[in-house]
């Protein structure tokens, strides 16, 4: 290379742009090949698909509690007696940890529909069959940590941050809902 | 890497081969004549069994991927299938299972001795930092093959291992939903997780030949932690260290082959034999012994960070920062400090006791705005797990000290000592129900491990005086053998 091709320039030249340019689309074009990987690895559209449950509650008597699968995931129904919901609505909202009224968490009094997984490290909670450890608070107990929900599926005692999660569902009919 | 002069072999075949690649002559340079420290004890046989042991796994997984079926509805029936049907698969498996503990023993054996006889420290930190990153690696790896059996007790750490990058501020749903490829622990995480066990320990072993490259760029290090001076203080590693790992290792797996034929199920749990159902959690779950002591740091932190903690903690912080830097007066330091560090534990205190909830409900000490959580006791718990393994990545520069081997150090080695110590009752404290009485010794246990890296370790490296260093690895030999004579 003779000496005459060089042309140094004094600050900034065009190499310094060319080279920033190159740069910036070679980062835009390693992100955009490699979002269809990572993507790959979010749910299936099959998986998404299987995303709504329809329940018959006709058959659960009041103080009864079933669970149902939606999403791989269970979903605790329980049909609560007067005194449950009464427990539920008594309870001083401001000093809970993840304040909710009882209100907030049900359409109808009567059922309460939660995702059964504890909002610790994702375990299932026990208190659904008769006999099982109900915790402190007549409701769910998790074996894992110890985290205890009152009858509101409301976090009260344990590691657990949150409440139980409502997922979204409707009544179609009285005695029948929808999940998802 | 092969530069430099080559070597000449009489036999005209290796010879040819050497002159056109010269695999022949690395191997006499870096494994024949190879000048290492004439004072090795037997820790140093660890590293060579925790690459054996690698070895040992591949092999075996590669035969078990060969009957395996990463399938959700056949994994369960698919290792059943290998324990009682494929010829051998028995002792394959249980080869598999038994010797991810037996890795993880040299390798935790290993960490150890570099702890021990400072082989972190200057010029080894690379080293050092390579081998944490193979720890990490293995600890994914191990993670992800206990899933595989799709047990009761697999598909359940799964579930709560995963399930704490929910702990994430924002992102954490999302991210966990990515590594589950649904809505719960299910087939595509079984799928995915196979894929990565096959491949992460070909990543493994990837790192450790770049931590044995870097090894042989600056030569180990030995028991007094002193250079090597001078031929004097060095013999070939070949014969002498190949004799002497080949022994050590002839030892270790007679206790894993006999651990694997006569005790096969030893450290399995009943819930292994059960298949999964993500509808019932088993009532107790425990990881595998390997991680009990970063469990039992993640259950330690009950409490959230108010207020009151964050400041504590801000305080303690604020008076350390002028040990971590360079130029100090200690003694004023300390003067200066002892005051500081006391308000800022007193705060710390006030604002646990504020989160400490009390059997019958409430907590123990009611402050104002106490109530309000910037990272709550889940998150907490996760940041310590990682932070107690991250910490180790950090070492060389929290260890400051010119001296390596804690044979000169009294004050670090029964600091070591006491954190090995500690590490064992965290592990102990990992496999139990939690109690407030057990809680309460693993958040005293978890203060202690991180008090070690972050407080011990920067104000030994200022403070201690070590005893007088032998002259050279040579003198040091020659003057045990007179007085063993």
């Amino acid at each position: 290379m003779s000496a005459d091709t060089i042309h140094p320039e004094p600050g900034e030249t065009r190499r310094d742009f060319l080279y920033l340019t190159a740069a910036a689309m070679g980062v835009v074009g390693t992100g955009v090949t490699l979002w269809p990987f990572i993507d790959s690895m979010n749910p299936a559209a099959d998986t998404l698909a299987l995303s709504t449950v329809e329940v018959d509650l006709a058959p659960v008597e009041v103080g009864q509690a079933i669970t149902v699968t939606w999403r791989g995931k269970p979903v605790f129904i329980r049909h609560r007696t007067a005194e449950e919901i009464d427990a539920a609505d008594k309870v001083e909202v401001a000093a809970l940890r993840d304040p909710e009224t009882d209100a907030m968490r049900v359409k109808k009094a009567e059922w309460l529909v939660m995702i059964g997984i504890c909002t610790h490290l994702g375990c299932v909670p026990l208190g659904q069959k008769k006999g099982e450890n109900k915790g402190e608070f007549g409701g769910w107990f998790c074996p894992c940590h110890g985290s205890q929900y009152d009858t509101s599926g409301r976090i009260r005692k344990g590691p657990a941050p949150k409440n139980l999660e409502v997922p979204k569902y409707e009544f179609l009919s009285d005695t029948h809902i929808r999940i998802g | 890497m092969a530069s430099g002069p080559r070597a000449e072999f009489s036999n005209p075949v290796v010879n040819w081969i050497d002159e056109r690649l010269p695999v022949f002559t690395l191997v006499k340079r870096e494994y024949g004549v190879f000048p290492t420290p004439k004072n090795f004890n037997y820790f140093w046989n660890f590293g060579a069994i925790a690459m054996v042991m690698l070895v040992t796994m591949i092999l075996t997984g590669i035969f078990l991927a060969m009957n395996y079926a990463p399938n959700a509805t056949l994994a369960f029936g698919s290792v059943e299938h290998i324990m009682r049907d494929v010829n051998w698969g028995w002792m394959i498996r249980y080869l598999h299972m038994n010797g991810a503990s037996f890795f993880f023993l040299a390798v935790y054996i290993h960490i150890f001795r570099g702890m021990y006889y400072g082989s972190y420290k200057k010029p080894r930190e690379l080293l050092w930092i390579l081998g944490v990153l193979i720890y990490l690696l293995m600890m994914a790896t191990a993670f992800m093959g206990y899933t595989l059996p799709w047990s009761q007790m697999g598909g359940w750490a799964a579930t709560v291992i995963t399930n704490l990058f929910s702990a994430i501020p924002l992102v954490g749903n999302a991210l966990v939903s990515l590594l589950w490829g649904g809505f719960s622990v299910d087939n595509p995480t079984l799928n995915r997780f196979f894929a990565l066990h096959y491949l992460l320990p070909f990543v493994i072993f990837g790192v450790v030949f770049v931590h044995v490259w870097a090894l042989h760029v600056s030569g180990s290090n030995n028991p007094l932690g002193i250079d090597v001076k001078g031929p004097q203080d060095t013999v070939p590693f070949h014969p002498y260290y190949t004799m002497k790992d080949t022994f050590g290792l002839c030892v270790f797996l007679m206790v894993y082959v006999a651990v694997s034929f006569f005790a096969p199920n030893m450290l399995a749990h009943p819930d292994h034999f059960v298949e999964f159902d993500p509808m019932k959690t088993p009532p107790h779950i425990v990881p595998e012994w390997y991680f009990l002591p970063f469990y039992a740091i993640l259950r330690s932190i009950t409490f959230g960070v108010n207020a009151y903690v964050g400041a504590g903690l801000a305080v303690l912080a604020a008076a350390m920062i002028p040990l971590y830097c360079r130029k100090l007066d200690l003694d004023a330091w300390l003067g200066r400090m002892i005051g500081i560090a006391a308000a800022g534990g007193a705060i710390f205190m006030l604002g646990y006791l504020s989160q400490y909830e009390k059997s019958s409900g409430g907590h123990m000490l009611s402050l104002p705005l106490a109530e309000i959580v910037a990272v709550n006791a889940k998150f907490g718990g996760v940041l310590a797990m990682f932070g107690a393994v991250a910490i180790l990545f950090v070492l060389p520069w929290l260890d400051t000290h010119p001296v390596r081997s804690a044979r000169f150090r009294p004050a670090f080695r029964a600091a070591l000592l006491l954190l090995v110590v500690d590490f064992f009752v965290l592990g102990y404290l990992g496999a139990q129900v939690p109690t407030n009485m057990l809680t309460i010794i693993g958040q005293l246990c978890t203060a202690y491990y991180f008090g070690f890296f972050l407080v011990i370790l920067p104000f030994l490296s200022r403070k201690e005086v070590a005893l007088p260093l032998p002259a050279s690895i040579n003198d040091a030999v020659m003057q045990q053998n007179v007085r063993g004579a």
